[in-house]
């Protein structure tokens, strides 16, 4: 683009210079027989390498931009006493600046969890970047109760609302999950969302550990044996 | 006798020193020539309407948001930690500080009312058609200007909404394809809107758009001055010049004659401004919303989000367009694209009207009732969208099985975003269509 224009300016100046100076030797050029062609050349080598220093000088201010060398280092692993949850309830840890949900699933709450498969836009985990694979099942969990998930909208980042449990404001169908209130994305218990959500695919599962039964590692893969 | 030859000689003097320092001024700054292309010797129509007022309202607006915007930045604080006590401190502390940030913050909403009166103004004069495409364009221009501006600020009081609303505008580049991911980190210059987040939105919000704001305001006003403004008759008063003046025979001169009429109106704006400012500085939660009076926290989404009214329309337009369901056999993800996509064409569609409108006369007075129903369609879904952007998507509950339990606001929001799109897509087709009526040689009234 810029060059182009550059071009265009050129093929102007020249032909005013040209105008100027009607008897100058070098009249070669066939559209215009006063342009001088090694001036031109000049001119338009010198504007290539011209627009390349300032595209070159633009990328530092481009790169300034991108997260800085702090805030690539603030994503250490968070340990969590997970004791205290009772059953059916859920507690929220911040992890690299996000929320995650510790969620303990009731008995009840994951046998609800395979009934609706049929309203669920990725019911058995296929896309791959949601979770590790050690949690690619039917709870997305390594334990069956405890469900770890990161608890931002795969729509637009809102972090969804706990409507943990089923039916009450969510209309009579609702087996219990996240509502975000942003634009309404529907997630089940296990994080899998809904099918007619805005949201396209189901909430990131992050790595996480069990280093003891009570503490839980969020960051962390748990090793698979292969 | 004496005394009065005196005094004559003086005031022949005086006169003669301010004539001799204009040239002075003129020989080296073309000042008086300038005076005279865009104020005295600009012919404006002598049948500006009502309507006509808001071109100049926004120019005020702008004054008063870049003068109140100056002063604030002397007590704000473009730092997570300090951006929401910074603002308390204004408030509460600084010396008519709550004035000043009452007076930003109604601004921003007012500026919005007075340019979209602007642009149904230019739409049913049929303002932007030939030739006057490039100033409509300079002005859809100012437009993305202003909706950037008020979304910058919107982040820098550090408030729920402020952080909320952010974290979801900057995650819609992220839907772009293939770049979209990289774009809105680069954005956010984080992994999620944080500190680095705000202290560059304070840079955008207060010297990087400002800067392109008055430029665009001053290539739109060149514009105009150069093709002359239209009028609700849609046309042309250069067709009709004095033959011996070359003055068009409908034009009277923008000062005094529009000069002291802006003066006016801008009277009776202030005073509805005041009253905002001193009365319901936050309009009931549409200028300034309750959540924004909570500090932001990351982890926790207020229960019920939605931006400042001015851009509901385009926010119901993005809920209401469903995601890409996604191809799995050949490895398409699911996307949320085509509602980002449809917002962002909801936006930009403006710029198009000049190609759109095929009519053969401009103003809505000689249009026919096909053009004024679209147009009136058209009105209808720009405010129920705007309402339903500002309320959550299952207000008005949800339907039965036989419709999927869809929420009843989606689908009347999924209708009006189509009508709002065919207002624009059929326009070439309504406009050629429309049984128009004569057009007079002289404007009327």
């Amino acid at each position: 683009m810029g060059e182009v224009s550059y071009l265009n300016h050129e093929d102007s100046m020249a032909e005013n210079l040209s105008d100027k100076h009607q008897d100058e030797p070098h009249a070669n050029s066939e559209s215009n027989p006063n342009v001088d062609l090694d001036k031109r050349n000049f001119l338009i080598a010198s504007s290539v390498v011209g627009a390349i220093g300032c595209a070159t000088v633009a990328v530092p201010f481009v790169k300034s931009m991108t997260p800085s060398e702090r805030a690539k280092a603030a994503g250490a692993p968070v340990e969590v006493d997970i004791s205290k949850i009772a059953p059916g309830t859920m507690m929220t840890v911040e992890w690299r600046g996000k929320p995650v949900w510790i969620i303990n699933r009731t008995p009840e709450m994951t046998a609800e969890l395979d009934k609706h498969d049929a309203q669920l836009t990725d019911p058995s985990c296929e896309v791959t970047s949601q979770q590790p694979s050690y949690c690619k099942n039917a709870d997305r969990s390594i334990k069956p109760d405890l469900a770890i998930i990161v608890g931002i909208c795969t729509h637009l980042g809102c972090s969804p609302g706990a409507k943990l449990q089923p039916k009450g404001d969510m209309g009579d169908t609702w087996p219990g999950g996240f509502f975000c209130p942003c634009h309404g994305s529907k997630f089940d218990l296990a994080g899998r969302v809904f099918k007619g959500s805005p949201a396209p695919i189901n909430l990131v599962v992050p790595p996480h550990k069990y280093l003891t039964d009570n503490t839980l590692l969020i960051g962390v893969d748990t090793e698979v044996k292969a | 006798m004496t005394v009065k030859t005196e005094l004559k000689q003086n005031k022949s003097a005086g006169t003669n020193l301010s004539q001799n320092v204009l040239n002075w001024v003129d020989d080296r700054f073309p000042l008086t020539s300038n005076i005279k292309a865009h104020l005295t010797e600009y012919y404006a129509p002598k049948n500006f309407n009502i309507l006509y007022y808001f071109g100049a309202l926004s120019l005020l607006v702008l004054v008063l948001q870049i003068l109140t915007g100056i002063f604030l930045t002397m007590h704000y604080k473009p730092d997570a930690e300090l951006a929401f006590g910074s603002v308390e401190y204004i408030m509460r502390d600084v010396p008519w500080g709550w004035l000043i940030r009452y007076m930003h913050s109604t601004g921003a909403s007012m500026f919005f009312i007075v340019v979209y009166m602007h642009m149904f103004r230019g739409i049913i004069y049929g303002s932007y058609r030939t030739p006057r495409e490039l100033l409509w364009l300079f002005g859809v221009g100012i437009f993305l200007c202003l909706m950037g501006e008020a979304f910058f600020g919107y982040l820098l009081p550090w408030g729920q909404m402020s952080y909320w609303g952010a974290q979801v505008i900057v995650n819609l580049f992220s839907a772009i394809p293939f770049i979209g991911p990289d774009v809105s980190e680069w954005l956010r210059g984080d992994y999620l809107v944080s500190d680095a987040t705000l202290n560059r939105f304070f840079a955008f919000h207060v010297i990087a758009l400002p800067f392109v704001l008055v430029g665009l305001v001053a290539a739109h006003i060149i514009a105009l001055h150069e093709v002359g403004s239209n009028n609700p008759d849609g046309i042309e008063i250069k067709k009709n010049k004095d033959k011996e003046t070359g003055i068009p025979l409908d034009g009277i001169p923008f000062h005094p004659y529009y000069t002291v009429k802006d003066v006016s109106g801008a009277v009776v704006f202030l005073t509805v401004f005041s009253t905002v400012i001193f009365f319901a500085p936050e309009m009931g939660g549409y200028f300034l919303e309750a959540n924004n009076f909570v500090p932001a926290n990351p982890l926790v989404t207020p229960a019920h989000i939605a931006p400042v009214w001015y851009f509901t329309p385009y926010y119901s337009i993005l809920r209401a367009v469903p995601p890409f369901p996604g191809i799995g056999i050949i490895g398409i993800p699911p996307s949320l694209f085509p509602g980002v996509a449809a917002m962002g064409l909801s936006v930009m569609v403006f710029a198009l009207l000049p190609w759109l409108d095929k009519g053969p006369v401009k103003s809505i007075r000689y249009r026919g009732t096909l053009y004024k129903k679209w147009l009136a369609a058209f009105v209808v879904s720009f405010v129920v969208l705007g309402y339903l952007g500002t309320e959550p998507s299952n207000i008005w509950g949800q339907f039965g099985g036989y419709l999927g339990n869809a929420d009843r606001a989606t689908v009347v929001a999924r209708f009006f975003t189509i009508v709002y799109f065919a207002f624009f897509i059929l326009m070439p087709w309504y406009t050629k269509k429309d049984k128009t009526l004569p057009v007079p040689e002289r404007v009327t009234g």
